[in-house]
């Protein structure tokens, strides 16, 4: 019989503690399975964030190291700086990255380190109990914006993918989608550009995953993917970026 | 090899160079950045890798990553930038993973000064970051000293999997004294095949992480970590004795560059008769408690004094080992100002008279 459907090899067989119906397992998933289709299993290495994926080193059955709040693209770089022969992702959410880690992963995109980040941006803080992330909407209320995230207190929501594509270092910057089947398809098509990239040793690059979270955004699996799709999108574009062949 | 005559911070790179350390991660500050010149030079001359990072908080967590997939790693920096990097060395505590930092301690609290300080002493031997966690402390004196102790913390990191921690002040980094590279030689590099990320080709995967989110496994390992501390403390523990076989009246206890000071000092109260000698504690973790406390204990032993460069920090060390059975003496100068010869022997000629002893009599 022929098997056509199965768990990645570079998964382990851990049950995942995630929420029903959010997405950290289909991004998890495509990562995963990006490195088996590359083959490349043996020479990967994640770095795992703190906050709701925090537990990412369990999933995946690859070398992985965990990195303090914000700093797995400091971590990364160190990682890859002294073995370049490996692949090294680093996988994080919007607080992690866009918040307390906003120098971190500056800095490592514009020393153009040849490492891939995957970016999870479901406009919350997930693990703490869903406060305001950086990246949460405007009026979108959180345990820490109870009436709304006022702008003209908190700013308005950073826009990763854009802000990183101005750096005048070569770099792959893209925006995808995981709310529906044909976005999560293009989704996989960013990510495993990115990590081609990172494998060719040509760039830095940036796979910014539009996320839901069902649990802390109060809405069901279906709702929240509606929720994205009206509410997030229109704010922040779907689309590529940035390529190092831009000029 | 003969000697040279180096700056002591050039002298940390190369000594880390020569104890097989091909890659560094920094952040200027002063009174040490010609560590982190002198690397960016050396390093592509030996294929090694230098990065300047952003700051001393990612430079932490790059030697981190650095250390976690297996090489020898070094950072340096000085007092506030120790400080940003506490978060890193509790994870490198951790996350069992060796890894050699140096701290130029320099006059604080806060901005502070640029000059020679030890009030970093608490922060290095206590911890320093969040958590229940040592780090090796290593205080050399002299910058051939530096270089042995830089050479010497590599095996140490890999022995324990633990970060080893070197501080110094500026007088030490900035001072150029003669430097032998061959008077030590470095292990090689124990076999990181076990726990580093390199790749889980033709082997089961590695880990490198630091979460506990059973409270039983999170305190084990801080049973093992309590286990791998008194081993160190019984196997690594480094001290030097001054003039103290023959039977002096007191024991002074200093480290680092007022070890130099009070060296100066002691010999030329020797010289009109006062029995005097030093204990300096190479290693400030662990601390060389037994020792101090036979020596207190020995029947001659009269008095204990402590000389630093801080408000005391030390001194809760040496009293704690004295179990405070007499009044330990204390000098210090602070904020960057080193104590000068001439008034370590006006304090200490005056805790001679004070503690009764015979001095200059006897």
């Amino acid at each position: 019989m022929k098997t056509i459907f199965d768990r990645p090899e570079s998964m382990t067989k851990i049950e995942s503690h995630y929420c029903p119906g959010c997405t950290h397992g289909v991004a998890h998933r495509m990562v995963a399975e990006i490195v088996d289709e590359m083959g490349i299993r043996g020479k990967t290495v994640g770095i795992a964030p703190v906050g709701c994926s925090v537990l990412i080193y369990k999933y995946m059955d690859t070398d992985m190291q965990s990195a303090a709040h914000g700093r797995a693209p400091a971590v990364a770089t160190g990682v890859k700086r002294v073995r370049p022969d490996l692949c090294v992702y680093t996988y994080q959410g919007d607080g992690d990255l866009a918040s307390i880690g906003m120098g971190e992963i500056v800095h490592a995109a514009n020393r153009g380190e040849k490492i891939t980040v995957v970016f999870i941006n479901n406009a919350v803080y997930g693990m703490t109990g869903g406060q305001m992330a950086p990246t949460s909407m405007p009026g979108q209320k959180t345990t820490t914006s109870p009436k709304g995230r006022d702008i003209e207190l908190c700013g308005s929501p950073i826009r990763m993918a854009e802000l990183l594509s101005t750096l005048k270092t070569p770099s792959y910057v893209v925006r995808a989608s995981l709310h529906s089947p044909a976005h999560i398809v293009s989704s996989k098509k960013a990510l495993r550009q990115a990590f081609k990239y990172q494998l060719a040793g040509t760039c830095f690059s940036f796979v910014e995953l539009l996320s839901i979270c069902p649990t802390n955004w109060g809405f069901t699996p279906v709702q929240s993917n509606k929720w994205l799709k009206d509410t997030m999108l229109p704010y922040y574009p779907l689309g590529v970026f940035k390529t190092p062949e831009d000029k | 090899m003969p000697k040279i005559l180096m700056k002591g911070a050039e002298a940390i790179g190369e000594a880390a160079i020569r104890a097989g350390c091909l890659s560094y991660f920094g952040y200027p500050i002063t009174p040490q950045s010609e560590v982190g010149e002198y690397m960016s030079r050396r390093l592509p001359e030996v294929g090694g890798v230098f990065v300047q990072a952003e700051s001393e908080v990612a430079a932490s967590q790059m030697i981190y990553g650095a250390a976690g997939a297996g090489v020898r790693v070094m950072t340096t920096t000085s007092s506030p930038g120790y400080s940003l990097m506490a978060e890193a060395m509790s994870y490198i505590a951790a996350s069992e993973l060796p890894a050699v930092v140096v701290n130029i301690v320099r006059g604080g609290p806060g901005l502070g000064g640029i000059l020679p300080s030890q009030g970093d002493y608490f922060q290095a031997v206590k911890g320093g970051g969040h958590g229940d966690y040592r780090c090796l402390v290593l205080a050399p004196a002299t910058v051939q000293e530096f270089v042995e102790c830089v050479m010497k913390a590599f095996p140490l990191a890999e022995k324990y999997l633990n970060p080893v921690l070197l501080i110094g002040d500026g007088m030490l980094a900035q001072m150029m004294e003669p430097v032998d590279f061959d008077a030590v030689k470095t292990a090689p590099q124990l076999d990181v095949e076990g726990w580093a990320t390199t790749g889980c080709k033709d082997r089961p995967r590695n880990v490198v992480e630091c979460l506990w989110l059973d409270p039983q496994l999170c305190e084990d390992f801080n049973f093992e970590l309590i286990e791998k501390y008194k081993r160190m403390t019984a196997e690594d523990c480094y001290f030097e004795e001054y003039l103290l076989d023959d039977e002096p009246e007191m024991v002074v206890v200093a480290y680092g560059t007022t070890s130099r000071i009070v060296r100066t000092a002691i010999e030329e109260l020797r010289k009109d008769g006062y029995k005097l000698g030093m204990l300096r504690p190479i290693t400030l973790f662990p601390f060389p408690f037994e020792r101090l406390r036979a020596l207190s204990d020995a029947p001659y032993m009269k008095a204990v004094s402590v000389v630093e460069m801080s408000q005391g920090q030390m001194l809760e060390d040496v009293r704690w080992a004295i179990r405070d059975q007499y009044p330990v003496g204390f000098f210090c100068r602070m904020g960057g100002i080193v104590p000068s010869p001439e008034e370590v022997i006006d304090f200490l000629k005056k805790e001679f008279v004070t503690r009764g002893l015979k001095g200059a009599k006897s």
